[in-house]
Order: structure tokens, then sequence, then C-alpha cells
């Protein structure tokens, strides 16, 4: 009994860290609608400045106001974060910032390399509450104790912020409604940076906060982004008092599960997102979100035409031209235009069912890694023919996504992209501990091709026949009724219920029809690496998509092909430098301040700027 | 006339509030009956329960005959019965002639066929539909740059798609010009002539509900004051007091 509430109290005193940085998300994502990839970054500095600071300033007051000066300072590159990447981009499409700010991550990635080195830091204890006090015998340290006792005190500072002060009503104003906000004379573009400095400095407190628990490293961003976003979603976006209880419930459930479960621990969270989300579409404390509330922002898309003989001209020439690389190129560059291909069918399938369907996925990867995982186990422990595991490679992949869909596909929004990021993380925990069948991160390896496609050159038309038939194939379905009646279910899904289209139901099957192309992907690249690890099912394997098919442009039909070419090309040409991670982080902002639109969206403005025409000439 | 629809004692109330509270009505084929009433007197409410959009606590809704009360809007519009709204949802990012085309695809049960173009399939269909609201001109370009009234009149021709027995009109003129509005109202008429679709609207303008509609309803706070035609209403005293001024109706509601 004492061992248990020992272990309560330790849960207790984690969440206080996790709900600052959780209720700093929550208030951004109200107010700016931006989706902040980059929170975990700020959280991360928090811990690297906090101990930096700590060295400098010595005892009690040091300590502590080492940490207030700490989220200060998070507070102001928050601030300055949101004035250079974020202003410049608010007119874009929804979610479009979430690609900035993925950006920011990997240049704070590389600074704090540069900074603090790759060495793991041990955070300082806290002065005067270096030891245990004894609970019913049980050792609990000082430092929880103080933890514990604080964070009733952060939630009420919060809570009177938000619901007593100005401030506080103005920013609740914006999370209902900006445009009234900003009618009434309030200055929006300060108003959102003053709440991103407020996010981001709550994240670094939370950073200095937790150092005498767990010190500081470079994996400290993205090992606490995925928590944070559970949290924000299970509490309901947007609610200070949800965020805290979900801080709690999953804090004292990571201790608990680490103690009794320890092969849980990796998606225990995901278990519980998946059964709120189930029950509660809009997290504990949240309230539904209105299909449309947030308006359309940006421009309206055009109306999408195939291409005219002119288009279907050039794209034969292309692949044409693609078809005779194997004739003079060398076998890396075979290589490399297979990754290509590959990963522009499987940003593909991702750009159907979020640019064409409007549902936007962060677990997409589950259905690429899903198809290369199923031919992989099927060849490595039946011998099964390549030809028929490859046939499976789609098959599963469809199959999973006619399971996650059938949870998923009832909500939207975020919380629908937070589902689908939930069982993405699920079959990753399966694919990484059951070991037995999936041999863990030791992967599965030895998975070649047949003996007639088993040489660059055959594979590379292998892949380019299923690839560009898997993205044709796509465009097609786009243009035909079942993509109209997508479309339709986005742009209105009320309207399009009041003509008899079951909304819903089209949007399973896009869903499953995604999951089997992206499936297919993974079936190619299986066989093109011979091996495959839980990696391919990671979240940044999704949130890989994710990016390519947000810079080459949502709202048009080339977007994802685009992109996942030019990010396959721009990363193979800088990983090979030392700091890549900065340099593609710069590229990714770059390419989002000076092309809103995504590249093919901005380019095909251009052009028509260029040209004279405007919306009087679709055809 | 034979009855297209019977409405019995439709109740919606929330947590005690009664926002409508037991109609009962009927519209007759080939009839052009108004719903009138001031704002919160529950003609949206009643026109969501009719439609499917909400589930009416109380009562039950027949049309030609049969029990639609609870149906999902879908099947209801399968069913034969068309529908514009107050705030028009038309697809933003499809043309004006490709909307109509869509409603035209789900009438012919297309909407899960991935072989043909889309935007070829019912296109003279279409045309001929857009001419019906003289929109023809007007069929590629895309629907965002259209002008409000325009898009309520592509509204219309869209819910004329699947040929519907009694058509559901919420404010089909609510923020158009004064003469555009009756230019809508007299097109919407000449189709219940030429078509004999029934019509029942919700309208403000009571220019263009004595104008035009055969019948008139008048609801007040969730109930029927008056059902009649426009004579019978206009000398109605309740409707008089509601519209012209005892004034002391409103008076309780200024809490509110």
């Amino acid at each position: 009994m004492a061992f248990f509430l020992a272990q309560f109290l330790t849960g207790l005193a984690n969440a206080a860290a996790l709900f600052l940085v959780a209720s700093g998300l929550s208030l951004i994502f109200g107010v700016t609608r931006i989706v902040n990839f980059a929170h975990g970054s700020f959280y991360m500095l928090g811990a690297f400045i906090g101990i930096t600071l700590m060295d400098i300033l010595p005892g009690h007051v040091g300590f502590w106001g080492a940490i207030l000066l700490t989220g200060l300072a998070v507070g102001v590159i928050g601030a300055l974060t949101e004035m250079i990447v974020l202003r410049p981009i608010y007119r874009a499409p929804e979610l479009f910032q979430l690609v900035a700010t993925f950006g920011v991550i990997l240049v704070i990635q590389d600074l704090a390399l540069m900074i603090w080195g790759a060495e793991d830091k041990l955070g300082p204890r806290a002065p005067g509450l270096r030891g245990v006090w004894r609970i019913f015998g049980e050792p609990v340290p000082k430092y929880d104790i103080v933890l514990i006792a604080i964070t009733p005190f952060i939630l009420f500072a919060l809570w009177y912020l938000i619901t007593k002060t100005r401030l506080g009503i103005l920013v609740r104003a914006a999370t209902q409604d900006r445009e009234m906000v900003g009618a009434l004379g309030v200055n929006q573009a300060w108003l959102f940076t003053g709440v991103f400095a407020l996010g981001s400095a709550l994240a670094g407190l939370g950073g200095a906060l937790q150092l005498p628990k767990g010190g500081a490293d470079l994996l400290m961003d993205f090992n606490i982004i995925g928590e944070v976003f559970v949290v924000v979603v299970i509490g309901g976006m947007g609610s200070l008092p949800g965020a805290f209880i979900a801080a709690v419930l999953i804090s004292v459930l990571n201790v608990f599960g680490v103690t009794y479960l320890p092969q849980s621990t990796l998606v225990l969270m995901y278990v519980v997102m998946a059964i709120v989300l189930i029950i509660r579409p809009w997290g504990i404390l949240g309230r539904e979100e209105a299909a449309g509330e947030h308006g359309q922002v940006g421009s309206p898309e055009r109306p999408i035409r195939p291409y005219g003989p002119k288009g279907i001209a050039l794209t034969s020439a292309f692949v044409l031209a693609l078809a005779l690389v194997p004739l003079f190129a060398e076998q890396f560059v075979l290589t490399l235009i297979v990754d290509m291909i590959v990963f522009a069918l499987f940003a593909a399938s991702l750009h159907f069912i979020l640019g064409t369907g409007g549902l936007v996925s962060f677990g997409h990867a589950a259905f690429f890694g899903g198809g290369a995982y199923a031919a992989a186990l099927l060849v490595f422990h039946t011998g099964t023919p390549m030809e028929l595991a490859f046939l499976f490679a789609p098959l599963a992949a469809g199959l999973l996504a006619l399971a996650i869909g059938w949870f998923c596909i009832r909500l939207s929004g975020v919380y629908f992209a937070m589902l689908t990021l939930a069982f993405s993380q699920l079959v990753w925990s399966l694919a990484f501990q059951w070991r037995d069948v999936t041999r863990g991160d030791d992967g599965l390896v030895n998975i070649w091709p047949a003996e007639w496609l088993n040489a660059p050159a055959p594979f590379y038309y292998f892949t380019l026949i299923l690839g560009t038939g898997g993205i044709i194939f796509l465009r097609h379905v786009i243009h035909s009724p079942f993509g109209y009646a997508l479309r339709a279910g986005r742009d209105s899904p009320r309207q399009a219920e009041a003509m008899g289209i079951d909304v819903k139901r089209v949007q399973y099957a896009a869903f499953c029809l995604a999951g089997i192309m992206a499936g297919l992907a993974g079936g190619i690249f299986v066989f093109s690496k011979g091996s495959v690890f839980p990696t391919v099912l990671e979240i940044g394997e999704s949130f890989d998509a994710l990016i390519v098919v947000f810079l080459g442009g949502v709202k048009t039909l080339a977007g994802g092909v685009v992109g996942a070419g030019f990010m396959t090309g721009v990363e193979d040409w800088l990983t090979r430098l030392e700091y890549w991670r900065l340099l593609l982080g710069l590229v990714i902002i770059s390419v989002v301040i000076l092309m809103p639109e995504g590249i093919v969206g901005t380019l095909s403005t251009l052009w028509r700027k260029i040209r004279h025409t405007d919306e009087e000439t679709i055809r | 006339m034979t009855e297209i629809l019977r409405v019995e004692n439709l109740k919606k109330s929330y947590d005690g509030f009664v926002a409508v509270g037991g109609v009962s009505f009927s519209v007759k084929q080939g009839e052009l009956k108004a719903l009138i009433g001031p704002n919160g007197a529950g003609k949206s409410t009643c026109f969501n329960m009719l439609m499917g959009q909400l589930k009416p606590t109380e009562g039950r809704v027949f049309f030609d005959g049969k029990d639609i009360t609870g149906h999902k809007p879908r099947d209801i519009w399968r069913k034969g019965v068309g529908r514009t709204f107050q705030i028009t949802g038309t697809y933003q990012s499809m043309t004006v002639i490709e909307n109509v085309q869509m409603a035209l695809m789900s009438h012919h049960r297309r909407i899960f066929t991935i072989g043909p173009r889309a935007w070829k399939l019912y296109r003279d269909e279409a045309m001929d539909l857009l001419g019906v609201v003289a929109m023809q001109d007007q069929a590629d370009r895309p629907c965002s740059v259209l002008a409000y009234g325009d898009l309520k009149r592509l509204e219309l021709a869209i819910a004329l798609c699947h040929k519907p027995r009694l058509l559901l009109m919420d404010e089909p003129t609510a923020g158009m010009a004064p003469s555009a509005r009756i230019e809508l109202m007299q097109l919407t008429a000449d189709i219940v002539r030429d078509q004999g679709v029934s019509v029942l609207f919700t309208e403000h303008d009571m220019d263009v509900v004595f104008a035009h509609s055969h019948h008139i309803m008048v609801l007040n706070r969730g109930e029927l004051i008056a059902d009649g035609n426009a004579t019978e209403v206009r000398n109605n005293p309740q409707v008089q007091e509601v519209y012209l001024g005892g004034g002391t109706l409103f008076k309780e509601e200024t809490h509110a």
C-alpha cells in the first residue's frame, strides 16, 4: 500500500512539468490554431538554458531564479520564432504552419547540438531538497513533494490569468472568434505573438523544472512532444483543467506501467488516448468542434481538371525520361530514384485523403510500414515467394486501414489526426516489442525480390511501373465521381448529406484506398531495401509524408508527388553535411515562407500571373 | 389535391425550453406554402426536423404517406424531398455545373464509381437544370467567385436534380437585393406550376410571401397561430398583433 502511494506521488510529480508544457501547447493551439510541433523543442531549450543558468547562479535564490529566468528566455525565443517564421504565413491553408514548426524543430536541434554538445547533461539537484522524505516507510524525493505542492498553484495562476485578466479575456475571445476580436480593435498580430511567447515560456519552465529529475539531452524534444499532444487531446483542446487531469492521468499511468507492465510503456498513453477519443470524441473536457468553425483560410481551391494534351505529353515525356535512366546512370542514381518514387507514391496516398478528403492523418506510416512488414513477415517466416508476398503488402495495409478507419472516421479535425497517430503508435510498438515475430529493432532482413527482379535495372522498372501506375490511378480516382463526392464532403458536409451522399462512408472508403496505396509503396520499399525496421512505422515517417504534401501544395493535385521528389533530393544532398538538420530546417522554413501555397500551388499562381489568365478560363 | 407532406404534433424541446411545441399542418401536391414568423419563432428548427438534421422530441412527419420521422437527411432526400439552406452550402472547389453534376451523380447512384471522369457525366442534364434558373452562361465559372444571388439560384438548380416532389426552402431570398428576391420567387412559382413540385418555404419579406404563396402559416414562439390563404392570414387578429403591433409579445423576451 505504501509502495502504491509512493508510486502515485512520483506520477503526480511527473505531471507538473508535463502539465506546464501541455497547457502552453493548448493555449497556442486555442488562439492561433497552430499545431506547434516545435513545442517539445522549447521544452528542451528550457532544460539546457536552465542548466546553464543554474551553473551561473548559486544557492536557493539562484536555483528558483534560474527556473523563472529560463521561462522568460524561452518566452522571448518563442516570440521571435513566431514573428519571423509564423507571422508571414497565417494566411496560408490551415495546418500549413505545422510544416514551418517542423523546420523549427530541426533548426533548434542542431543549434542545441552546437551550443551544448551531444552529451546528455545531468540536472543539478535543487538546493535544500536533495534527500528523501519517508512516507509510510517508502522514500519519496523531497523535490517530488515540492513539485506536487506547487502544481496546484500553477494551475490556479493559469486559470486566474485566463478567466480573470484582460489578457485572458482576449485570449478566450480569440479562441472563439478571431475575426471579431480583430474587428474590435485588438491587434491580432501582437496577441498571437504574446500567446505564443506565453506558451513557449510555459514549455521552457517545464523543461527547467524537471531538471533535478531528468536532466537535459537532445532527444527530449521528440520524447515529450508525443506525450504532450496526448495530454492536450485527452484533456480536450483548449481546456486547462482538462490538460491538468490528463497530465496527472498519463503520468501516474506511466509510473505504474513501468512497474507492473514494462512492455506497455511505449503505447500505454496512446491506448488511453484511443479509448478516451472513442468514448468522448472531443477529449474529457473539450467541446465539439463544429465543421468549418474556423473558416476557410487562404484563397479557395481552384476547380480541378485532368491534364490536357500538353500536360499528358509533358508527363509522358517525363516518365519516358525516367525509363531511359538505367541506360546510362550509375546504380546510386537508380537507388535514389527508386526512393523518390516510393516516397512519392506514399505521399500521393496521403495527399489523396488529406487534400481531396480534408482528412489530416498523423499516422499514415502505419499503412506504409504495415504493408512493408506484412510482406517481410511472410517472406521471413514462411519463405513465401516474393510475387505473392508483395501482393500481400497492399492487401494487409488495406485491411489495417479498414480496422483503424472504423474507429477514426467518426472523428474530425485534430481529433481525427490524433487518433490516427495513436493507432500508428500501436502498430509501431507491436513491431518494436513483439520480438518473437518481428524481431524488434533488429528488424527483418534478407527480404530480397524474386530472381528475375533482383538486379538494379529490373527492380527499377518494377518500381517505375507500379509507382507511377499507382500515382496515376489515384489521380484518376480524384477525377472520378468518387473523388468528387470525397471533395463534396470536404467542402460542405451538410450539403453533401442533403443530396444523398453518405459522407462518412465515402471518407471511410477513401481512407482504405489510401491505406492500400501506402501499403503498395511499403511493399516496393521493403524489397528495394531487403530489410525492414520499426523506424518505418515511427511518427517521424508519418510526419515526413505530411510535410512533403504541404510543401508540395495541399490544394494542388501534383503537390504530394512534387513535394516528395523535392524532399528526397534535398535530403540526399544535405545529409552529407555535418549540420544538415539546421540547413534542412532552414530550407523548409524558407519554402514555407516564400511559397505559402506550396511549391506547385505558388508556381502555378505565378504562371497564371505571367500569362495574365484568371479564374474565368478553366477549360 | 393530395397531401404530399403531413406533420403531426411536431415538437422539439431543449432541457425544458420548448422551441417548437406541437405543430401540425400539411402541404398539398403542387402547393406553394409559406411558413412565416418572427425571429426565434421556430421556423428553422421546424425545417431541420422535417429534413432530418434534427430529431424531434415528439410527433410524426409523413412524406407521401410514409413515416420519415427521424430519418437521415440523405435518406429523406432519396425519397424525393429537396432542400435549400438559409446559408448556402455549395462546393467551393467545383465549378457551377460540377455542383449540379455532383447532385446528379448522387441521384443516379454513381457516388462510388471510379471509372468515368466526373465532369463528363450528366453534363447535358446539368446544363438543362442551369437553364431553368438562367445560369447557363456561368456554368464553367468556379463556384467560389459567384455573386450571392447567383449562389441561391444555383442551389435551387441543385435541389431540382432528383426531380423532388417536395422542396423545402429555408429563407430562399435572405440577403438578396429586393428585385432579385421577387425574381427568385417568381422562378420558384414557375417551377411549382410547370413541374408540379410542392414548395414549403420560410421567409421574412412579406412582399415575397403575399405575392407568391398559395397558403401561409404563421409560427410564433413555437406555436402555429394561423394557417390559411393570404386574406385569412392578413385578417387574423393574432397575426396582426405579432407583426404589426401590440408589441407586448416581445417585451417578455427582452431578458433572454
